[in-house]
C-alpha cells in the first residue's frame, strides 16, 4: 500500500538522520505506539470495569494488576472474577476457572497459526514475546498489516521474505498492555471515585475498531463470503448458547468453506510459491486447477518482489 | 499476595499462553502444505467477523436490534471503513454515534 511505502521512505529518512541504530529503532517503535492509540482508547475502560469488579470480589490491587500482567486476556479475566465471586474461595474455584480460561482462550490458537508465517525470521525468544501479547485486538492489528505489507512492500512480497519490524510490533503489543494494566489499576484503586465512562462512547471504541480492520481485511468475493458465513455462524451459535466456543467454529467453518471455494475457482492470494509444484494435492481437475490459480499468485508475487 | 489467588492467576496464565505460543513456534519453522497456508490466510478474515457480529446483534444471547446502539453505531462505521479507509475515522465515527444517540437519549 502506498501509505506503507510512504512510511518506509519516512522510516529511511529518519534512519539517515538519526545515525545510531538505537534511535532508528525508538521511532520504529513510536510508530508501533502509535497505531495502539486505538486498542489503549478501549482497554482503558474496559480493564477499568475489570479492575473494579477484581476489587468488589475481594482481590487486592496488586492481584488485579498481577492478573492483567500475567494473564492479559480481557473477557477470560471478566468471567473469572466473575466466578470468583459466586465461589467460595479462590481455591474451590481453582479448576472450574482454570479449565473456563482455556476455553474462552482457545480461539488465539488459531489466531497464532495464522501470524506464525509471518514471523519466521524472529528468534525463538522473540516470537515468545509477541506470543505472550496475542489479544483478539493486537492480533487484528498485525494481520491486517502483516498481510498488506507483504502485498504492498515491493521489496519483500513474499510472505517468506516479509519480515514484521520488531520495534514496532513489538512497541504496538507493549503499549496496547500498559493501557489494560493501567486501566485495571485504575479501576481497582479508584474504582468508587470515577463515575460512567459510557457518556463518551468509550465502550464503543474495539467494536469500531473491528469494524475498521475487518474492512480492511475483506479483499475480493471470497472473502466476503467468508466474513458473512462467519458472522453468521457465530451469531447463531452464541444464540444457541454455545457459549464460549460460537468463534472458533464459525472460523474453522468459514475458513475451510473458504479454501474449499478458492480451491475450484482458483482462488484469491495464496500465500506460499511452493503450491505451484504439481504435486500439490491429489491429482484431479481441481488440483490441476489448484495448481494453475497458485502459479498465477506465483508469478505475481515473483514480479512484485523484485529489489 | 493469597497463595491460592496466586496460584489461580499462574493457571490462567498458562492456559492462556499456551495456545498463543504453540503454534507460532510449530508453524513458524517449516513450510506448510498450500492448502494449510490457504486455510490459514481465510483465519484473519473469519476471526474478526465471529467476533464482531455477535458483539453487534446480540444482548445478554438474544437477539436486540431496535433498541441496540452497538448496531445502529455499526452502520456509519461501516460506511466511514468502506468509503475512507480511514482507521482512526472509523473509530471516531463509531465512538461520536454512541455518544451522541446517549447524549441526545436515543440509547
Amino acid at each position: 500500500m502506498s501509505e506503507y511505502e510512504c512510511a518506509a521512505g519516512q522510516r529511511a529518512e529518519t534512519d539517515a538522520a538519526a545515525g545510531p541504530q538505537g534511535a532508528a529503532a525508538a521511532v520504529r517503535a513510536g510508530r508501533g505506539m502509535r497505531r495502539a492509540v486505538p486498542i489503549v482508547l478501549g482497554y482503558l475502560p474496559v480493564g477499568f470495569a475489570f479492575g473494579v469488579l477484581a476489587d468488589k470480589t475481594g482481590l487486592s490491587p496488586l492481584e488485579a494488576v498481577f492478573m492483567s500482567t500475567a494473564v492479559f486476556a480481557g473477557s477470560a479475566q471478566l468471567i473469572a472474577v466473575g466466578m470468583l465471586a459466586t465461589a467460595a474461595g479462590a481455591g474451590a474455584a481453582m479448576f472450574s476457572v482454570v479449565l473456563t480460561t482455556f476455553v474462552v482462550n482457545l480461539r488465539h490458537l488459531l489466531m497464532a497459526a495464522s501470524l506464525a508465517p509471518y514471523l519466521r525470521r524472529w528468534s525463538r525468544p522473540m516470537q515468545a514475546l509477541f506470543a505472550f501479547q496475542l489479544t483478539d485486538e493486537t492480533f487484528a492489528m498485525h494481520a491486517v498489516h502483516f498481510q498488506s505489507s507483504k502485498a504492498g512492500n515491493g521489496v519483500a512480497a513474499l510472505q517468506n521474505e516479509y519480515v514484521p519490524d520488531k520495534a514496532e510490533t513489538l512497541g504496538l503489543n507493549m503499549t496496547a498492555q500498559l493501557g489494560w494494566v493501567a486501566g485495571s489499576a485504575l479501576g481497582a484503586l479508584f474504582g468508587g471515585l470515577i463515575g460512567d465512562v459510557k457518556p463518551l462512547g468509550l465502550d464503543y471504541a474495539l467494536p469500531a475498531m473491528f469494524v475498521a480492520l475487518l474492512v480492511a481485511q475483506v479483499r475480493g468475493r471470497l472473502h466476503v463470503v467468508v466474513a458473512v458465513t462467519s458472522a453468521a455462524v457465530s451469531v447463531g451459535l452464541a444464540y444457541a448458547g454455545a457459549g464460549q466456543w460460537n468463534v472458533i467454529l464459525a472460523t474453522v467453518f468459514a475458513a475451510t468453506l473458504g479454501t474449499v471455494l478458492s480451491g475450484r475457482g482458483g482462488g484469491p492470494v495464496v500465500s506460499q510459491c511452493k503450491s505451484a509444484e504439481p504435486a500439490a494435492g491429489p491429482a484431479g481437475t481441481a488440483s490441476a486447477v489448484q495448481t494453475r490459480g497458485a502459479a498465477r499468485d506465483c508469478a505475481e508475487h515473483m514480479s512484485a518482489s523484485e529489489e | 499476595m493469597n497463595a491460592d489467588v496466586f496460584a489461580l492467576i499462574l493457571g490462567m496464565a498458562a492456559v492462556t499462553y499456551i495456545p498463543r505460543l504453540v503454534p507460532v513456534w510449530l508453524l513458524s519453522s517449516r513450510s506448510l502444505p498450500p492448502v494449510v497456508g490457504r486455510w490459514l490466510s481465510f483465519v484473519p478474515t473469519a476471526v474478526l467477523s465471529a467476533l464482531l457480529m455477535p458483539a453487534l446483534v446480540l444482548r445478554e444471547e438474544h437477539f436486540d436490534i431496535t433498541g441496540n446502539i452497538y448496531f445502529w453505531a455499526a452502520l456509519p462505521s461501516f460506511a466511514v471503513a468502506m468509503l475512507t479507509r480511514s482507521f482512526f475515522g472509523t473509530v471516531a465515527a463509531g465512538m461520536a454515534t454512541v455518544a451522541a444517540a446517549r447524549y441526545f437519549g436515543l440509547a
